[in-house]
């Protein structure tokens, strides 16, 4: 009589003689295919975490058709990690944040084969004090790979990114990696709202902490900024791949909060002329997705805490997580790797700490949605 | 404490101003090889239990009770008789009862399981009690429901040994007591299938509720004395034992049925190379590398990642249920812990530092009088079947815990540990004060 539910052992055990029975009718060389498709089938099926212990090229790795004539063919693919908004306190006040951050620096320090570079994607520090500052750059030390780092308003608005800048140095520069060219862009610059108000250093660095307050004025690239970036980019051809750093997203998603840039459209409009431009920011601590024209953007996890999704203005596109539960400071939170492909496509890999991680494919992002939908994660249930 | 190769943030310790606490492995526990013992006999406590209990919602005992299960009398004694039937095995030497020993709270009270020829297994015997209202059956939940459970050790080989469901099914078809009984009550001829199905029947009856606390819950002041009730704050608030282990009137096991990585395997592995080792064996997919997986003794701390191959699952065990607690003993996946002062020891100091670890898993801060009063509260889970038993236990563990508490380390339980090594974590800024007892939120 047959078994009303089967095991997972029993399936794995029927499994295991069904794989072993075919491969011993096979010859050698069939045998080498059989355990490679294998193994892609297992990636397909999400069934192997394609983070830490990864053992192969993520799936796909290979252009598909029709993305052939987006420039650099032959431009080999790489991979980096990042990891992103910390917001470390001096640890007398929170350890939980640190042991957050030590969590994805092991993650990427276990990444095999290493990516070629770690991308810190903003708010390293959670007040801009030169203690949290100091102590997360000793942290980042650790780090085997090359570190990039941007800059988030929490690490700013103290000191006007004095100490950062001495740290990391500049907070908007750029860089060509393996024929993709790599720009981090200083997004989370403010009008002045301090100097009329007479502000300390910290109310000024409270306040745009803060987020959800009117008095601070919203996050901008600003025209010095934009300046920049169209000197910086007028060396770049327009066929070669652009991939954009900013700590706030380069779109208006969510002004109350400021999940934000203000002059977002006049940034896009300078990226506008180029083929394939994905943009990567920070600040908002969620699975979150967008495109807008030619433009890709992925949202990073945060290490810290997950925020919740704004009442209003979520790009379609984003595979939403549901809520993150209290009990556990890792859930919703996380780091993750984008694997660039040839011709400066790129997939976004969420490791979500306490979830199966999320895949979000450029031709997910590039077809609307049309194609390649990730699974949604959600907490399991038994 | 234990310094784990990879987890290298030992050397930002400097900068907050303090100085790396030299590692030091936990004593180890001495003990003499484990032998197997005789199939023990059924004794009063092997009897079916009552089905109305203190503490147990009949919804719940609908809901986990299956109508085909819901079986007769005799299909009952005759999974009891299989139960203590030492001719299940493959050598006539181990009976399901001798790692599930009833007068042991149907445990064996070994650190783990030893089966035929004296093999030791890699994980300590769960308990039979109450195991019909468990989500997923062992320890990484890769059984789905008792009979499929009760399938599993039968044939393997460092248990009861057997090399086929065929062999089982032929060497107690042999017996005539087995060949008849099949017969009249499933009405066809013995197979491995209702071999599972008896069995089953008989573990449905273990309902092991109606302890102290289930009566103090309904209204009983007086059930359970002050220090288990100090005890039960705890649990509900600093402790935070019910983030996993949450105990109230609907919900009365003790467990969220879940997995998670709380450090314990966490003494002895390395689980990146680990995982990464058994992933890389099912990529390359020769024959011996996947019995290897699945075989090979040292890739069970892998625990759940063996059974869904994913990385959160690394490490992460099934959260037991809390019933009885104080006669199953000893403790943990691995029963690495012996007493309950052990258990409140390693949650104390945050479990074992490991990339894997849980986001629930911190340090707690707590004192010695509130560990004694959680091992009350947690004492006073116990079964009026066990109440003798859970007396004796009692007294038993603590007199242990006067002479060795190899886990306890108050530094780290009260982050006190300089620099990044050890367990980090972080506590309200003041636990210890409650504004407001949770354990009567919402309560009497």
């Amino acid at each position: 009589m047959a078994a009303r539910h089967k095991s997972i052992e029993t399936k794995y055990l029927e499994d295991r003689e069904n794989l072993l029975r075919k491969l011993g009718q096979l010859p050698r060389r069939s045998f080498l295919k059989v355990a490679a498709a294998t193994a892609g089938a297992a990636m397909a099926k999400g069934l192997l975490p394609p983070h830490s212990f990864q053992m192969v090229e993520v799936a796909g790795a290979a252009p598909s058709k029709g993305t052939a004539t987006t420039g650099l063919i032959g431009k080999p693919p790489f991979r980096f990690a990042y990891i992103s908004d910390t917001h470390l306190y001096e640890k007398k006040l929170n350890e939980r944040f640190i042991r957050a951050i030590l969590k994805a620096v092991d993650d990427v320090n276990s990444l095999d084969p290493q990516p070629d570079f770690v991308f810190f994607g903003g708010d390293l520090a959670q007040l801009g004090k030169p203690g949290e500052l100091k102590m997360g750059a000793e942290i980042l030390k650790l780090i085997k790979a090359p570190v990039k780092m941007m800059v988030g308003e929490h690490d700013w608005f103290l000191d006007m990114g004095q100490l950062w800048q001495e740290l990391f140095g500049p907070p908007s520069y750029s860089f060509d990696w393996k024929g993709v060219h790599c720009v981090v862009l200083m997004s989370v610059m403010e009008k002045d709202f301090w100097t009329a108000r007479r502000m300390t250093p910290e109310e000024r660095m409270h306040t745009v902490a803060g987020l959800d307050n009117g008095v601070q004025s919203r996050f901008e690239v600003g025209e010095a900024g934009r300046t920049w970036l169209k000197n910086d980019l007028s060396k770049v051809t327009h066929d070669t791949p652009l991939l954009v750093f900013s700590h706030s997203p380069l779109y208006k998603y969510y002004r109350d909060w400021n999940f934000w840039t203000d002059d977002a459209d006049e940034v896009q409009a300078i990226l506008r002329p180029y083929k394939t431009v994905t943009v990567v920011h920070g600040h908002t601590h969620q699975l979150l997705n967008n495109r807008i024209g030619n433009i890709s953007f992925h949202g990073m996890l945060s290490t810290a805490w997950p925020w919740p999704y704004a009442p209003s203005g979520l790009p379609p596109l984003t595979i939403q997580m549901d809520r993150a539960d209290p009990f556990d400071q890792f859930d919703g939170c996380g780091d993750g790797t984008f694997q660039v492909h040839e011709g400066g496509l790129i997939d976004g890999i969420n490791n979500l700490w306490d979830r199966n991680p999320v895949t979000v494919k450029h031709s997910y992002l590039s077809s609307n949605g049309a194609t390649d939908r990730p699974v949604p994660t959600k907490l399991p249930s038994y | 404490m234990i310094r784990i190769r990879w987890f290298t943030p030992l050397l930002v310790a400097p900068l907050v101003g303090g100085l790396a606490l030299a590692a030091t492995a936990p004593a180890p526990k001495s003990a003499p090889a484990p032998r197997l013992a005789k199939p023990p006999k059924p004794g009063a406590l092997a009897e079916p239990a009552a089905a109305a209990q203190t503490g147990l919602p009949e919804i719940l005992l609908k809901a986990v009770t299956p109508a085909d299960l819901r079986a007769s009398k005799e299909v009952i004694e005759l999974g009891k008789k299989l139960f203590f039937d030492a001719r299940v095995s493959a050598d006539g030497t181990v009976s399901c009862a001798s790692c599930h020993d009833p007068d042991k709270g149907f445990t064996d009270h070994n650190q783990t399981a030893v089966g035929i020829r004296n093999q030791v297994g890699q994980r300590n015997s769960p308990t039979v009690l109450n195991a019909l209202f468990n989500e997923t059956q062992f320890w990484d939940g890769r059984a789905a429901t008792l009979e499929l459970q009760a399938k599993l050790p039968i044939l393997n080989p460092i248990e009861m040994g057997q090399k086929s469901e065929k062999d089982v099914v032929a060497a107690l078809d042999r017996l005539p007591e087995y060949h008849e009984s099949f017969m009249r009550l499933f009405g066809r001829p013995l197979n491995y299938d209702d071999l599972a199905r008896a069995l089953a029947a008989y573990e449905l009856t273990q309902v092991a509720l109606d302890s102290p606390f289930d009566h103090f819950l309904l209204g009983e002041e007086k059930a359970i004395d002050a220090a288990a009730k100090r005890g039960w704050t705890l649990f509900n608030g600093k402790g935070r034992c019910m983030s996993c282990h949450g105990v109230n009137l609907t919900q009365p096991l003790g467990t969220d049925n879940k997995f998670h990585n709380i450090g314990v395997a966490a003494h002895k592995q390395n689980f990146v190379s680990l995982a990464r080792e058994a992933l890389a064996t099912v990529s390359r997919g020769t024959a011996e590398e996947i019995d290897r997986l699945a075989l090979e003794t040292r890739f069970s701390e892998l625990g759940r990642f063996l059974v869904t191959k994913q990385q959160k699952d690394v490490g992460a065990f099934k959260t037991p249920g809390l019933r009885n607690v104080l006669v199953t003993h000893p403790y943990f996946h691995d029963g690495s812990s012996a007493t309950l002062w052990d258990v409140m020891d390693h949650y104390n100091k945050g479990g074992v530092q490991n990339a894997f670890l849980d986001g629930g898993i911190t340090r707690l801060g707590l004192s010695e009088n509130e560990i004694d009063d959680l091992v009350m509260f947690m004492a006073s889970l116990t079964s009026s079947r066990y109440k003798d038993l859970g007396q004796k236990e009692l007294a038993r563990q603590r007199q242990l815990s006067r002479t060795q508490r190899p886990d306890r380390d108050n530094t780290a339980a009260l982050g006190k540990s300089p620099g990044f090594t050890g367990p980090l974590g972080d506590v309200p800024p003041n636990p210890t004060k409650i504004a407001k007892d949770p354990a009567r939120i919402g309560g009497r």
